[in-house]
């Protein structure tokens, strides 16, 4: 192990391979990546950015629900999940998981389908192991806990990781997964994104714990903290743990130190909450910055790359949500058809009694209130 | 008199209770400092303090938990819930400990508590957040459930469950929240739990409604008047869900023989039924009309793209008035 149970959250000690001006600083922790894996995993934080801004203007337009963005976060989840494959592994997302969304195989199309109400989206394509958004905080420890423990049970070899934000480790479901989770020594990776804020509640309201890898220590699991807005900390570090789980050595919680630059949801505005100058601060630690500076000094990336790959994701996401604008609609039948494997009597009656309603009265479907 | 929406109705509601009681405190998620995600415990913290007005971590079992035990120890406190569907871990202790406190220590300890919670569709809002699951409480004995609609009865009716010696699940209709505003008197008054309230008498027809679907059925009782223009319908907001105006509603099925209760919860075991089972028991010698009811589909809660297909509207509950009133036997 050259990070698990060397980094002692105890003393707070965090995993750190670049500065902020991604110059390397830990050279012995740096891990082993291609420049081909190194250009993927920026090319889908970019993506990832610039859907989130996007998806914000269409969100102040109305044309959009509101939204969890994933701005400022993007290293760690791009990082956790590439160590996984989306096929055989499972990644059990909590809202605010867009780059992590994109590295399993989710589509744009399908995450701004869902944004627009439409439960298609959160439908995983073919060969995505990448289940819907789960919006009920924290309860995503314990499904991947489940999931794990099938995996073990049926002999198989995939590996769950799971994650949510510093808020969500106060719901004691996340403990009661961990724990079973230890007990059963399972192939799971928990993931704490720390960004801060949960909506207007800081961090310090939430816990008084040193750091929240140090909640992992009562049920027996290592756990380690990460700098979560640099790219090569968090996917060595997400590596390791991966390979630690599917080894058998039972599951891991892992601490991403991150920020969240954005609002809560598309619906808040953190101004009102944010101490003046804390966001300004933690701009220049902001994980795109880092990671592009770092591979444009390595010399596999330059501003003119830079242009190429925003106006070609830029167009990739207008395309998308253009066609998302033109089909985000869906049929009454399709909210019956998904409540049983078979419709029961009682709701082909109900379903019946809609059609006829909507077929009589169209204009009533938006149910009168946008 | 102040003239507000039902946001700012609870606030005041708020206000007033903590001004009078140094018991009554508010907390939940986001309550104290923002003001929640509603703003509707906005500038209470900065008014009585963090102690009396905070955020608590997140862990909606442990907010209801909490709260029982301060109850049980001579505090008043007002837990906020984010939206109902978020709420629901807290449901554990809300049916197993909160509901049962004062019949299982046999009258010792008791659980004078409000959990307040936004609930209900129509505000293009994401999964678990469009919830109308009156039911599953007013099912639960040991807790009273209340739904306002307009301003001054949530204000009223939240001070009363404040009032309250036992736990109380107040329901705010998050479509209501800003859709309107009404004169509220300043300061303290209660609206009596489990009285109804009568919106306009009729003779022909009762509709027994609540939270927002008042407002669809008082825009259905306008538009009814073009195809049924001597119709005369009486139209009761009930206002408490459990204990609801079994009075009211009954004197009023007796003298209209017909009824039609509208809701935007799901069909089936709904508090629909339970009013339609009751009616059935004392005014089966009235009926003109087999007795009606108006809900959601029994579905999940779709997203927002497919939400107005489940969502009753005003036209829908003219489709069913028209049915209960051209009935014949």
């Amino acid at each position: 192990m050259k990070y698990i149970g060397k980094f002692d959250p105890q003393k707070d000690e965090v995993v750190r391979v670049m500065d902020k001006d991604g110059k390397i600083i830990n050279p012995k922790l740096a891990p082993s990546i291609s420049d081909e894996e190194l250009i993927k995993a920026y090319s889908i934080m970019n993506l990832s950015r610039r859907q989130d801004d996007y998806q914000n203007k269409m969100q102040r337009q109305g044309r959009l629900l509101s939204f969890l963005s994933s701005t400022g976060q993007e290293a760690c989840e791009v990082a956790y999940t590439m160590v996984i494959d989306p096929k055989n592994d499972f990644f059990v997302s909590g809202y605010r998981n867009n780059a992590a969304w994109l590295t399993m195989g989710q589509t744009v199309r399908n995450i701004m389908l869902y944004w627009a109400g439409n439960e298609a989206g959160a439908k995983a394509p073919e060969g995505v192991n990448s289940l819907p958004p789960n919006i009920i905080i924290g309860s995503q420890y314990s499904q991947a806990t489940g999931i794990a423990f099938a995996e073990k049970y049926q002999g198989k070899k995939g590996v769950a990781v799971t994650t949510t934000g510093d808020g969500g480790m106060s719901e004691g479901e996340t403990y009661e997964a961990m724990n079973f989770a230890k007990l059963h020594e399972l192939p799971v990776v928990f993931v704490c994104e720390n960004n801060k804020w949960a909506i207007s509640t800081p961090t310090v309201q939430q816990t008084k714990s040193l750091n929240i890898a140090v909640k992992a220590i009562a049920t027996g699991m290592p756990s380690i903290k990460v700098d979560g807005n640099d790219f090569l900390a968090s996917y060595a570090v997400a590596k390791e743990a991966v390979e630690f789980a599917r080894s058998g050595n039972g599951p891991v919680l892992i601490e991403f130190d991150t920020y969240r630059l954005g609002a809560h949801s598309s619906s808040d505005a953190p101004d009102v909450y944010r101490p003046k100058g804390e966001f300004e601060d933690r701009v220049p630690y902001e994980p795109l910055i880092r990671l592009k500076a770092y591979m444009i000094e390595k010399g596999i990336w330059s501003e003119e790359k830079q242009t190429a790959l925003n106006e070609e994701q830029d167009k990739h996401i207008a395309a998308e949500f253009a066609w998302v604008e033109q089909n985000k609609n869906y049929p009454i039948e399709d909210i019956f058809n998904y409540q049983y494997a078979e419709l029961t009597e009682d709701l082909k009656n109900q379903l019946t009694e809609a059609k006829e309603f909507f077929a009589k009265y169209p204009e009533t479907k938006d149910g009168g209130h946008h | 008199m102040a003239v507000i929406n039902n946001i700012k109705a609870v606030t005041e509601a708020l206000d007033v209770a903590m001004d009078r009681d140094k018991n009554v405190i508010v907390f939940g998620e986001d309550v104290g400092l923002e003001g929640g995600v509603f703003r509707a415990t906005q500038g209470l913290q900065q008014k009585y303090g963090i102690e009396r007005s905070f955020n608590a971590p997140i862990s909606e079992a442990m907010f209801a938990g909490v709260g029982l035990g301060m109850a049980m120890n001579g505090m008043k406190p007002v837990v906020e819930l984010q939206f109902q569907g978020l709420g629901l871990p807290a449901l554990q202790n809300v049916i197993a400990n909160i509901s049962r406190m004062r019949n299982r220590s046999r009258g010792k300890w008791t659980a004078p508590m409000v959990i307040r919670m936004p609930m209900g569709g129509g505000i293009r809002a994401l999964e678990h957040h469009s919830e109308a699951l009156e039911a599953i409480f007013a099912h639960i004995p040991g807790i009273k459930t209340v739904m306002p609609s307009t301003p001054y009865d949530t204000k009223g009716l939240l001070l009363a469950a404040i009032e309250s010696p036992d736990p109380v699940i107040v329901l705010e209709p998050t479509k209501l929240y800003r859709a309107f505003k009404q004169e509220v008197p300043d300061g303290y008054y209660t609206v009596a739990i489990g009285e109804g309230y009568k919106i306009q008498e009729g003779n022909d027809l009762t509709i027994v409604t609540y939270g927002a679907q008042t407002v669809d059925c008082m825009k259905a009782v306008e538009m009814i008047k073009s195809t049924h223009p001597t119709a005369s319908i009486e139209l009761i907001d009930l206002r408490s869900i459990q204990p609801w105006d079994k009075k009211m509603v009954i004197e009023s099925v007796k003298k209209t023989g017909r009824l039609l209760v509208v809701s935007e919860a799901v069909r089936s075991f709904g508090v629909p039924a339970e009013i339609i089972a009751t009616v059935n028991e004392n005014c089966f010698d009235s009926l003109k009309a087999p007795l009606a009811r108006c809900t959601g589909y029994d579905v999940v809660i779709p997203y927002d793209r497919g939400e107005g297909f489940h969502q009753v509207n005003p036209q829908k509950v003219v489709e069913a008035i028209k049915k209960v009133l051209d009935y014949k036997f």
